[in-house]
């Protein structure tokens, strides 16, 4: 049966490298709550992942929010196009596009410098160094970008929230021509609590995804610069692919009921 | 140098094993580092020196053997054995391994600063000291690592390595790409920690002249084993032909090299 060996093979790859990587995954949280934290270092993520993401997840949130409002208005019918677009951008923004939007413009800009940082490290035999030098690189390294990664990408998100609705809204109002104060007023009836909620979940998880995909790859990456570089795009790849994967199990569970 | 007089075992090593895949690399070492003792490890190009020193500090697993060192077994030790056990080492790596997001006086503090006996400020006084020894000015210490030679890089890693007065310090090839004069400084100083400071040294080096100066005794490693080992003045007529022939560097004799010209 040697056509079902490289099955076998992909198979068991699969099974080792998920068992490798939930292991990593409980030291790295296990680091975070155990003292010594480096304030510092969780500060220095915090500004890389929430402030200097904020540019790129702008853009994409208004443009998102413009493009629905567009999109949305030619689907609709005539009467009551107004209402029926504004519950369409923010049902759509809050609950999945600013989440996964986000999580997937920060696992290309956050998940590959970590990789690439943390990987170059490791071929350097800097994380070895830390090692000597009374410091364990998990708690060093790992925890302060999981601990950004959970904090951060919910804010972000937040943000993100509020510029794709006024993407929808500036669209609505300046080039469809709606009402602005009837448009606002039907988005803010639209809006549930619960949706926005259920959207910062998912960002924390997203957060949590990206930042330990960076960690694993870059943590785990080896022989010199086609090494990191093989990190880098990996820890893209399977985040984007985990946030995809986890925003369905996560709707899942919030609205399965309804 | 005249070797300490007490001779207590700082490190033992025992059938210390490792392999790569197929390859072996280390084949049974056995090796005694005596407290304030300065050993000098020497041998051919990627016969697996650093290999050993790794294995000793933890970083590589091996396969089989033992280290112990000051009497405790560390081969299998748990994790926070092993950073108990870290403390007490200082290492200068072969490639230097500085940490490029970190000015290089944070490089030199970092040990110091991680074990929060002293504050920022007293870290970065005790950096610019421990600059000044290896012949680096204080303007140094605000450069990032990414900005220094080869040569001040190796010596930026030197300073963090005895920063926090470990009682063991390795240091991997300590003078390669130094001029002979610095190089000479590094060995002055290697030698005044291990002799004023009492600290235990293991060190590798292909450079005769440096471990003629600093060692107490001289190991050599050759093919996974220690195949000799004794003072630096036995080491001229060591009687052993491979030793012979690495130490006076002769293209031809019992060690081949793999090469075809
Ligand atoms: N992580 C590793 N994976 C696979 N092989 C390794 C690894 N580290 C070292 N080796 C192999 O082990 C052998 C010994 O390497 P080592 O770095 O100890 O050599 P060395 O004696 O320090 O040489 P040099 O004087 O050139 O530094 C080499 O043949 C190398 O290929
Ligand atoms: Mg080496």
């Amino acid at each position: 049966m040697n056509f079902l060996q490289p099955i076998g093979h992909v198979v068991l790859d699969f099974f080792a490298t998920t068992g490798r990587l939930t292991l990593f995954a409980i030291d790295g949280v296990t680091h975070c709550f155990r003292p010594p934290f480096y304030g510092r270092m969780i500060v220095r993520q915090m500004v890389e992942i929430g402030y200097f993401s904020l540019p790129v997840v702008g853009l994409t949130a208004i443009f998102t929010g413009m493009v629905l409002a567009l999109q949305s208005y030619t689907g609709f019918a005539r009467f009551s196009a107004e209402a029926a677009i504004a519950n369409v951008v923010v049902v759509a923004v809050t609950r999945e596009l600013g989440p996964v939007l986000a999580g997937l413009m920060v696992a290309g800009r956050v998940g590959a410098a970590m990789a690439a940082e943390i990987g170059t490290m490791r071929v350097t035999e800097q994380i070895d160094a830390l090692t000597t030098l009374s410091t364990n690189p998990m708690k060093y390294l790992v925890a302060p970008r999981l601990i950004a990664g959970v904090a951060m990408l919910p804010i972000l998100v937040l943000i993100a929230d509020i510029i794709g609705v006024l993407g929808g809204f500036l669209v609505a109002s300046y080039k469809l021509g709606f009402n602005p104060t009837n448009y606002l007023q039907s988005t803010w009836n639209f809006m549930e609590v619960e949706d926005v909620v259920s959207g910062l979940v998912k960002a924390a998880v997203f957060g949590f995804i990206v930042t330990l995909m960076g960690c694993y790859h870059g943590y785990t990456s080896r022989g010199g610069a086609q090494g990191v570089g093989a990190a880098t795009t990996n820890a893209v790849v399977t985040a984007s692919i985990l946030i995809l994967c986890f925003d369905y199990i996560l709707t899942e569970m919030f609205f399965a009921g309804k | 140098m005249s070797a300490p007089a007490a001779q207590a075992v700082k490190i033992r090593i025992r059938g210390l094993k490792k392999a790569f895949g197929r390859k072996v690399v280390l084949d049974g070492i056995d090796l005694d580092v005596g407290v304030g003792e300065s050993l000098v490890v020497i041998g051919g190009s990627g016969t697996g020196k650093s290999v050993l020193i790794k294995c000793v500090l933890g970083i590589l697993q091996p396969d089989s053997g033992s280290v112990q060192v000051d009497g405790e077994e560390v081969v299998e030790i748990d994790a926070d054995g092993r950073e108990r056990i870290n403390d007490k080492f200082g290492m200068l790596f072969q490639g230097s391994a500085l940490f490029d997001s970190l000015p290089v006086w944070e490089n030199v503090a970092f040990g110091l600063l991680a074990r929060k006996k002293v504050t920022r400020a007293q870290g970065r006084e005790i950096a610019l000291a421990k600059l000044a020894q290896v012949g680096l000015g204080p303007e140094v210490g605000q450069l990032s690592p990414s900005e220094l030679s080869g040569g001040m890089q190796k010596r930026v890693a030197l300073a963090r390595a005895i920063a926090a007065d470990p009682e063991i310090i390795f240091f991997d090839e300590p003078t390669t790409g130094l001029d002979p004069i610095m190089a000479d400084v590094i060995n002055d100083l290697i030698v005044k920690i291990t002799r004023e400071v009492g600290a235990t040294a293991l060190s590798i080096t292909h450079d005769m002249a440096s471990s003629r100066k600093i060692a107490h005794r001289i190991a050599m490693l050759y093919n996974g084993r220690i195949i000799w080992n004794g003072p630096p003045a036995a080491i001229d007529n060591s009687g052993n032909p491979f030793v012979d022939q690495f130490v006076h560097g002769r293209a031809e004799g019992p060690i081949k090299m793999a090469v075809r010209a």
